[in-house]
């Protein structure tokens, strides 16, 4: 920075010196705000979680915008500017690759079709009108003082919201959850080594699988007639993609345990997802309550009313599910001018759509992005695509459900006020994307879950290679029922749980996708609440903090049964002998863990980066595979390694892995000691949204890791824990990995961050009317007109 | 005099304008009461040095220099202390160039 620059941040009239918040709270206060029809109380509570407490719906939106900008302003303000491709308005030249790809993936389009299906609906119409109308109200009573302090370091200044805005944000979740593929490395797979090798090392069901719907479970009869595959499954990529590998954390669990094996006799419900941990927190406690509404629970700063939470009657969460609802297609063009394509036999007409993108500094850029009827050509030619998109495949069209019009805020809207089983399974019907595994618990004693989203009808694996884009029987065939999503209510086993793997057995007729998340954690958790009885409150806690390592259980022993202690140097053996003591918990303190992760590491990449490595753009099989590999098929051909003359075998390369870990720890870690720690080995991170230095926490010591229950690793993992009780009288429980304000001048930014760390809950304040006395009330905002 | 007049207007004008006021209120306060070229710079130096130390304890105070802290880190300084040092230097370089070049303006149309 240039010093007028540093001057316009650090003086204290108008720099970052005013976002400074003082820790005394004001135990009262009244604001008069134009557009309210009657008056509204807020109740802070000791996190300054707003209990909102309005006469009308109107109001109660209108408020929750009101309160959300004032804590979340600037993330609301980024988020959108992300997921509209409009970065580059704040941020310059350097943000221009990822405008062009939010653009040119669609996203805007689908955000224009949504808003427009949104207001059709008189009760969104109202929702997210006054929710926009509140946070407006809010920035227009803002000096420039007051901005938050980001705007200050970027320097500019607050927009008016728009309800588009709380479209693109629900698009935004759509990219996080569902917008990547596997679609172009697995063409390039199934086109160097053929049908045979792709059908075994990645095989449309898993070796090992604890799907969600539990087995057995039956299934509509009547169902849609079934798309036939295409005859030709391989088609031609023109340019090179880089392959990424799915980043596992990036998940979630729930579950609902039912009143059979509860201490009270009613079910408790449990969820937590996993998603980038960041502060400000991804999610914003809060409490709605108006004539027909009493909800409690956590928002998406930018979208009105509750996504996870209960009210007195019912409860639910969301993990995702990981369907393929993102298809790539190859186009054929005409000629150059890219007028007309081939498509059924025939020459079609492409559209063309032009994106304005303005870039501060320099002039605007007019980006002309073609669509054929399958949606937008992401990149026709190879110097259009940027290099941090090069996983995207060029030439191709991508259909995706985020094109959609779609009123996924009904969904939320009806859950908010459901009362019962029934109502809950109306709200869902309304639900597109991105799919979620919604988990149900009610004061009725009923549980349920459902793999709910709009779902492509498609033929078995269309999808899991790169489509023809001339071929119609490649298109979408419409959409599965919602009726036949895969649900199931009140199973015997008394327990319902989801943790992104695979949503069914085999014996569902509708094919959702060939790949879904390891089983792991689901498997952890079924086998836990299997084993409970009288289950309370902390029990479903301790199965959120649970560091297990299911995969530790199904691989370590035979690892180990190949190793040979007397083939071994003595730091060898002392390595050994502590893996061997292990308890298979990935927990802070444990050796084992390292060892164990480092190991398996070794291993998997010794197996398959000769012939699979990340420069093909390839994929690699999965740990689930490379577990059949070596409990099936020791003398596998894929135990070789191709750059060497002789024959490895599974032994050879367990002993090779082994001593090569052993190496590196000693040379990384030293002997062993406290730096063997997992908890300091791995890294946990909560970093500032925008990587601010001083903004974050930094690196924090935690057990856990990816495919544990408590799924902590790197930058990720449960971004809100929540457990409700139901019974006559509801009870929740929930903590966020930092607190409601999005202000770092605030002590309420990171006060629930310790309690989160120490895998605590807090009692949530759920008040059941605004006169409710509770010594948890600190402070109480009334609004009003006049 | 000159020192007075600078520090209780920039108080309160930090209270209500942005902060280049500070900047004005330095250059005429040294057109209207500056004699010296080089004691109405340290004049004007400590005058909004002074003035800002307040209004930045004012508001960091009851935050317990959390912000600060966490922006101290942000810059690669040390603490919150020496960013307030930092923050009162360019402030005092700011009221001193304006009052010095006040003083300087006046006598060149003298």
């Amino acid at each position: 920075m240039d010093i007028p620059a540093i001057a316009v941040f650090l003086n204290p009239a108008t720099g970052f010196w005013q976002n400074g918040e003082s820790k005394n709270i004001i135990k009262e206060k009244t604001l008069k705000l134009q557009g309210l029809q009657g008056k509204v109380t807020i109740k802070y509570d000791e996190n300054m979680i707003p209990h909102i407490f309005a006469e009308n719906e109107h109001d109660l939106y209108f408020a929750q915008g009101y309160v959300t900008a004032t804590d979340r302003l600037w993330q609301m303000d980024i988020q959108t500017r992300s997921a509209s491709g409009r970065l580059a308005e704040v941020v310059g030249p350097k943000a221009l690759g990822i405008d062009r790809h939010h653009r040119r993936m669609g996203m805007v389009l689908g955000a224009e079709r949504s808003t427009e299906e949104m207001l059709k609906d008189p009760r969104l119409s109202v929702m997210v009108n006054a929710y926009t109308e509140g946070i407006n109200t809010y920035i227009h009573q803002l000096w420039k003082r007051d901005y938050p302090i980001e705007y200050k370091l970027l320097d500019y200044e607050p927009e008016d919201w728009k309800p588009i805005d709380c479209a693109y944000l629900l698009k935004q979740m759509t990219e996080t959850l569902a917008g990547g593929t596997d679609e172009p490395a697995m063409t390039n797979i199934l086109k160097k080594f053929g049908a045979d090798v792709t059908n075994d090392l990645y095989p449309d069901y898993p070796f090992r699988e604890d799907p969600i719907i539990p087995a057995g479970t039956k299934w509509d009869t009547k169902i849609l007639a079934l798309p036939k595959a295409s005859a030709q499954l391989i088609t031609s990529l023109i340019s090179p993609v880089k392959h990424e590998q799915k980043v596992e954390g990036i998940g979630s669990n729930n579950w609902a345990i039912a009143g059979s094996k509860t201490a009270s006799g009613y079910p408790i419900l449990a969820n937590d997802p996993h998603l980038n941990l960041t502060l400000p927190s991804i999610w914003y406690q809060v409490q709605l309550s108006a004539p027909g509404v009493n909800v409690n629970g956590v928002s998406i700063p930018g979208a009105p009313g509750v996504i996870i939470g209960y009210n007195q009657k019912v409860s639910w969460g969301v993990t995702n599910v990981d369907a393929d609802v993102l298809d790539y297609y190859t186009i054929k063009f005409k000629d150059s001018s890219r007028n007309e394509y081939w498509y059924n036999n025939q020459w079609n007409k492409t559209t063309r759509r032009v994106e304005k993108i303005e870039m501060r500094g320099q002039k605007t850029l007019y980006d002309t992005v073609i669509y054929t009827h399958h949606g937008p050509v992401v990149y026709e030619t190879i110097d259009k695509r940027p290099e941090i998109k090069s996983r995207v495949p060029v030439g191709c069209a991508v259909r995706w459900i985020a094109h959609d019009k779609s009123k996924d805020l009904l969904t939320f809207y009806l859950l908010n006020r459901a009362k019962n089983y029934d109502d809950y399974r109306t709200a869902l019907s309304y639900y597109t994307a991105p799919a979620q595994n919604f988990i149900f618990a009610s004061a009725d004693k009923d549980i349920a879950i459902t793999v709910n989203g709009k779902f492509p009808l498609k033929y078995k694996d269309q999808g899991k290679f790169i489509l023809d884009g001339s071929n119609p029987n490649d298109d979408w065939h419409g959409w599965i029922p919602f009726e036949q999503n895969p649900t199931a209510k009140n199973p015997e086993r008394g327990y319902l749980s989801s943790a992104n793997q695979s949503s069914t057995d085999p014996s569902y007729p509708y094919y959702l996708n060939w790949s879904f998340g390891p089983y792991e954690r689901g498997k952890r958790i079924n086998n836990r609440l299997a084993a409970m009885t009288k289950a309370t409150v902390d029990s479903m806690r301790s199965i959120q903090n649970d560091n297990y390592s299911i995969a530790a259980q199904d691989i370590l022993p035979a690892m180990l049964s190949y190793l040979d202690p007397a083939k071994m140097d003595r730091q060898q053996q002392d390595i050994l002998r502590i893996l061997k003591k292990w308890d298979k918990f990935y927990d802070a303190n444990s050796h084992g863990a390292t060892i164990f992760n480092a190991w398996w590491g070794k291993f998997y990449g010794m197996i398959w980066d000769d012939d699979f490595g990340d420069a093909k753009g390839l994929m690699l099989p999965t740990r689930d595979r490379t577990i059949k590999l070596l409990l099936k098929e020791p003398q596998s051909k894929w135990f070789d390694n191709i750059n060497t003359p002789e024959k490895e075998t599974a032994e050879v390369i367990i002993r090779q892995s082994f001593k090569a870990t052993t190496e590196q720890l000693n040379k990384d870690l030293g002997k062993p000691g406290p730096a063997w720690e997992w908890g300091k080995v791995k890294t946990s991170i909560i970093n500032h949204l925008a990587n601010v230095p001083g903004f974050g926490e930094g690196k924090i010591i935690a057990g856990g890791y990816g495919s544990s229950v408590n799924a902590l690793i790197d930058g990720h993992g449960p971004s809100w824990r929540m457990v409700v009780e139901m019974g006559p009288k509801v009870q929740g429980y929930g903590i966020l990995p930092g607190g409601e304000s999005g202000n770092p001048g605030s002590v309420y930014y990171n006060d629930m961050l310790k309690t989160w760390e120490a895998g605590a809950l807090k009692p949530l304040l759920f008040l059941t009317s605004p006169t409710e006395q509770s010594p948890r009330i600190k402070s109480t905002l009334t609004l009003s007109s006049n | 005099m000159l020192f007075i007049i600078i520090l209780i207007l920039t108080l309160i004008a930090g209270f209500i304008t942005p902060w280049w006021v500070a900047a004005i209120i330095a250059f005429v306060a040294g057109v209207y009461a500056g004699r010296k070229p080089g004691r109405s710079f340290w004049a004007g130096f400590f005058a909004v040095c002074i003035a800002w130390v307040v209004l930045m304890l004012v508001k960091s105070l009851p935050n317990n220099h959390v912000l600060a802290s966490r922006v101290a880190v942000m810059l690669h300084l040390p603490g919150w202390t020496v960013l307030i040092i930092v923050t009162a230097i360019i402030g005092g370089l700011v009221g001193g160039m304006a009052a010095m070049s006040g003083v300087l303006v006046k006598q060149a149309f003298k």
